[in-house]
């Protein structure tokens, strides 16, 4: 049996659900719909079976997802993995903020901002246009909301344009749904080293 | 077609903070399908589309969004299950101890989803859910805060534009 990770990392650890996900072999075919299995893609997450309980959100929320994290223009993709990894701080899912530090680091290269908010958490000390996205991104996702018009401004002030600062209230959203289902599903497991 | 949260956000069209908007409507739309999805499935197990909008109601009531709890009252009072509408209130029991259990779960989602844990599960298991309607509450708090987020955010982008 492996350790529950209870600490803020970038190794990602594995998911492990509380309640029993679907089987692939006796799904429904709006189910495999929802999960986008087809001949040639079977490889299905344990988290994406969990979710194929509700085959009517999980086909919605997938291309939603997609689009607010990965959609062109407006705010750069390192910067909507901040705005990711500060909803899952505030809300500890240690397993997104390990996948989207690590995408944040991929992107930008500034580990040095990973390990500063693992750290200190919201008491976190960034570069300006970087506090700005962080403050505003965690009070969101506090309740109640803690986020101020004093808050909203400094994202203007820092130099962020109106579609970025659009796209940081959905990255830090669509992850105060994505934490609420993978935290409070499931646990993060440690990977056991390699032999 | 406006979308539910357009209209509640209020942002005026023709603002900057309106024509960046215009660029994310497909996310507004696929939002609004994610509304549907969750608060009127086709599908909807053990929570009725009554139980969906009490729920929903109690946990903008947590938040403090006038305008979205006054959309899901509405949704409720078109509902048949009239025993229901004690859980749109924060602190409301109905009694039964199935959907008492998933309103407290919606209230731990909402306030202190960090808190969670495999406890809380196994005691909703313990209620009477099933694990299909374990994940349609997860799913329904999950998407209700996600809404309650954007309206707040995009409310905050426009008074700060007005000013």
């Amino acid at each position: 049996m492996s350790e529950i990770v209870h600490s803020f990392t970038v190794t990602i650890p594995i998911w492990s659900p509380y309640v029993t996900p679907v089987e692939l072999a006796s799904a429904t075919s709006e189910q495999l719909a929802a999960m986008k299995v087809t001949p040639s893609n079977k490889g299905v997450s344990p988290y994406v079976l969990t979710l194929a309980h509700d085959p009517e959100s999980l086909a919605v929320r997938s291309p939603l997802f997609n689009l607010i994290m990965y959609g062109k223009d407006g705010l750069s993709p390192a910067e909507r993995e901040l705005g990711a990894l500060s909803a899952s701080v505030v809300n500890r899912c240690i397993y997104c903020a390990a996948v989207h530090a690590s995408r944040f680091i991929s992107y930008s290269g500034r580990n040095d901002v990973v390990e500063e908010i693992f750290a200190d958490e919201r008491d976190a000390t960034l570069e300006a246009r970087q506090q700005a996205l962080f403050n505003f991104a965690t009070k969101l996702s506090t309740t109640p909301i803690e986020a101020s018009a004093d808050d909203a401004r400094a994202l203007g002030e820092a130099g962020l344009s109106e579609l970025e600062q659009i796209d940081l209230v959905l990255s830090a959203a669509i992850f105060g749904w994505a934490n609420r289902l993978m935290h409070t599903l499931g646990e993060p497991l440690a990977r056991q080293e390699a032999p | 077609m406006t979308t539910l949260i357009e209209t509640i956000a209020g942002v005026p069209v023709a603002s900057r903070l309106g024509q960046a908007l215009l660029a994310r409507a497909e996310i507004l739309r696929l939002s609004e399908a994610a509304h549907d999805a969750v608060l009127l499935p086709r599908e909807p197990g053990g929570l009725s589309h009554g139980l969906r909008a009490a729920l929903a109601a109690r946990m903008c009531r947590h938040v403090g969004d006038e305008a979205l709890t006054a959309h899901y009252e509405s949704y409720l009072a078109h509902a048949s299950d009239l025993d229901l509408a004690t859980l749109a209130r924060p602190d409301g029991v109905c009694g039964d101890p199935l959907h008492d259990a998933m309103a407290r779960h919606t209230d731990l989602l909402t306030l202190s989803p960090r808190e969670a844990t495999r406890q809380d599960i196994v005691s909703l298991k313990a209620a009477g859910a099933s694990e299909a309607d374990i994940v349609r509450l997860s799913e329904l708090a999950a998407f209700v805060n996600y809404q309650l987020r954007v309206l707040a955010g995009l409310k905050l982008l426009k008074e700060v534009e007005a000013r």
